[in-house]
């Protein structure tokens, strides 16, 4: 599954001109309000016809403004979750799942009882959408998009409406969907966190334009792009394996920075995973600090430093083959005397798991 | 009843009966398109269409009788088209006197469907057409579903608008016992003649009976969608 998009549509106050190939997995469009991120997305469901561009999946053409093809909606075949669920609101749950159905060509498909099962919403089938909790709605507008028989779903903000709590709760659902139904998803989001766990591709749009595309691991890691992502957001992520379970509660994980101990992981030894470590969460010292109740410390060299604005420095580090990103004072910087090559040790505070990598590592 | 009623009352009741029902069976689907196109759609025109709609509402219903009456009258324009090349007779006919009333209680059906189609939130339709819906689809099984509530209210307004048309129906289709003499013409008629007063007292008790059942019904049946739609 290749879904290519290319468009351009002037706005009152904003000017979309974007550009980006999303391979299969799910390609994240990460970007501040109003940057345009949700306009694409109802570009490629059929929603908004861009002024001028070319959308195509899979080498069908959706929309070619130059041949004048525009397919409408109900042909494109998207299915479309969106920030708001939009359940149908005279239908009860089993059948705004099944609405979908309808009008999908025959074929092999997700089935009623194995999606409701995913999405943990068998008690309410019978329910009609007013008397739904958020979370609870969002899953069935997820399942109601599932079942359509998509070829390509699309997510938009689908966790910005609800709380920590749902989020967590939901969170969990995407990833199985993600693993187990294989389907090509593009999902927009400005939370880095929800970026970080799902997507294996990331385009950032800044303003209408897409500043930089391309593997999440990659982009998330790139101290360039910590203005767009936020300092707070801004961390590498390494991919680690689980070497061993330890008698007293922690698991040791082996990454290309070195080994790692982290309270109990749930995964069986050999399992791949992503941990995403912020740049806020990583101290320096010059030489390997002693009494420290901090596990993780890892010897690196510094590779670059980058200024910002304000206090702050971002500073690149290479541990083994793996990248790191490090948030300190600009005053700290130069009492360390940090510069690129410079032997350090990378103090860890936190490490995330950011999602269990099934398969693609 | 027929006992309580005098056969001419009872005639009186059973026209008018038939001739709101046809009214409003026969307008309701223009109506539901009429009130889409106002709420929905941006056409050349739309004013005017508008403006044509709610005209009747406006006009003295005498005017909109005459009017009638020079279009749909043997010599009007449609009207001998009607007779001569599909033999249909509407001027003092009872089906004139149906023209006459759908066309007094189109705007009070338009506006109440208008108002419902107008508090559908077009995102749902939208969400509908990702689903694979096509248009006609769409309006099939989300817009009419959700707009049922406003039909059946515009509906009962309009039949009960249908029931006590008096002006135009007496001006297009004159007052003949038996063939257009409906409710109110007959409550007219009778209060122009001396000791017609106990008949007409009669009838309208039957006419006050008529839209009270109207209101409540169309109370009723509303209230009972609107607890299927938010419902548990």
């Amino acid at each position: 599954m290749t879904l290519e998009v290319a468009l351009q549509h002037r706005f009152p106050g904003v000017t979309l001109d974007i550009a980006f190939t999303a391979p299969a997995g799910v390609t994240a469009l990460h970007g501040r309000s109003g940057s345009g991120k949700t306009s694409v997305v109802n570009a490629v469901a059929g929603l908004l016809r861009p002024q001028a561009g070319r959308i195509v999946l899979d080498g069908q053409v959706l929309f070619d403004s130059a041949a004048g093809v525009n397919l409408p909606p109900h042909r494109r075949r998207m299915g479309y979750v969106f920030q708001d669920a939009r359940l149908f609101p005279h239908l009860t749950v089993r059948q705004n799942l099944t609405y979908g159905r309808w009008f999908a060509p025959p074929g092999p498909g997700p089935d009623l009882a194995r999606v409701v099962d995913l999405l943990g919403i068998g008690p309410i089938l019978a329910r009609r959408p007013g008397a739904l909790s958020g979370g609870e709605r969002q899953r069935v507008a997820i399942g109601r998009a599932i079942l359509s028989r998509p070829r390509l779903l699309l997510m938009d903000e689908p966790l910005a409406a609800l709380d920590d709590a749902r989020k967590a709760e939901i969170l969990p659902y995407l990833e199985r969907l993600r693993d187990g139904l294989g389907l090509p998803v593009l999902y927009v989001s400005h939370a880095m966190s929800e970026v970080a766990r799902l997507a294996a591709t990331l385009v950032l749009i800044e303003a209408g334009r897409v500043t930089a595309a391309g593997p999440a691991t990659a982009l998330l890691s790139d101290p360039a792009l910590a203005p767009m992502i936020g300092l707070r957001e801004t961390g590498a992520i390494l991919t680690a394996r689980v070497a061993a379970h330890e008698a007293d509660g922690l698991t040791r994980l082996d990454s290309p920075a070195g080994p790692l101990w982290l309270p109990q992981v749930a995964a069986p030894p050999g399992a791949a995973l992503r941990l995403r470590i912020l740049a806020q969460d990583v101290m320096l010292a010059v030489a390997r600090p002693e009494g420290i109740s901090a596990l993780n410390v890892l010897p690196a060299t510094v590779a670059e430093i980058r200024q910002g604005e304000g206090p702050g420095v971002l500073v690149r580090l290479a541990a083994g083959e793996a990248t790191l990103l490090s948030r300190i004072t600009r005053r700290s910087a130069g009492a360390l005397a940090l510069a690129p090559g410079r032997p350090v040790f990378a103090v860890l505070k936190a490490v995330a798991v950011a999602q269990e990598d099934v398969g693609s590592g | 009843m027929q006992d309580w009623l005098s056969p001419e009352e009872w005639q009186a009741v059973a026209l008018s009966l038939r001739v709101s029902a046809w009214a409003v069976a026969a307008s309701l689907p223009l109506g539901i398109l009429v009130a889409y196109a106002l709420a929905r759609w941006r056409f050349p025109g739309r004013g005017l269409l508008n403006g044509l709609v709610h005209l009747p509402l406006i006009l003295p219903p005498v005017v909109t009788g005459y009017l009638l009456l020079l279009t749909f009258g043997r010599r009007g324009a449609v009207g001998q088209i009607l007779d001569q090349w599909f033999g249909i007779v509407l001027a003092f006919r009872w089906t004139g006197a149906a023209l006459a009333a759908a066309v007094m209680a189109f705007p009070l059906m338009v506006r109440a469907i208008r108002l419902a189609i107008e508090a559908v939130d077009p995102r749902l339709e939208q969400a509908a057409g990702t689903l694979g819906a096509s248009r006609p689809w769409v309006f099939a099984t989300v817009t009419l579903p959700l707009i049922l509530p406003g039909i059946v209210a515009g509906t009962i307004l309009a039949f009960a608008k249908a029931m006590g048309e008096f002006g135009a129906t007496i001006t297009f289709v004159s007052n003949i016992p038996g063939q257009t003499q409906t409710l109110p013409s007959a409550i007219y008629s009778f209060l122009q003649v001396p000791g017609g007063e106990a008949q007409a007292a009669r009838l309208v008790l039957v006419a006050i009976a008529i839209a009270m059942a109207a209101l409540l019904l169309s109370e009723w049946v509303a209230r009972a969608i609107a607890r299927r739609i938010a419902g548990a």
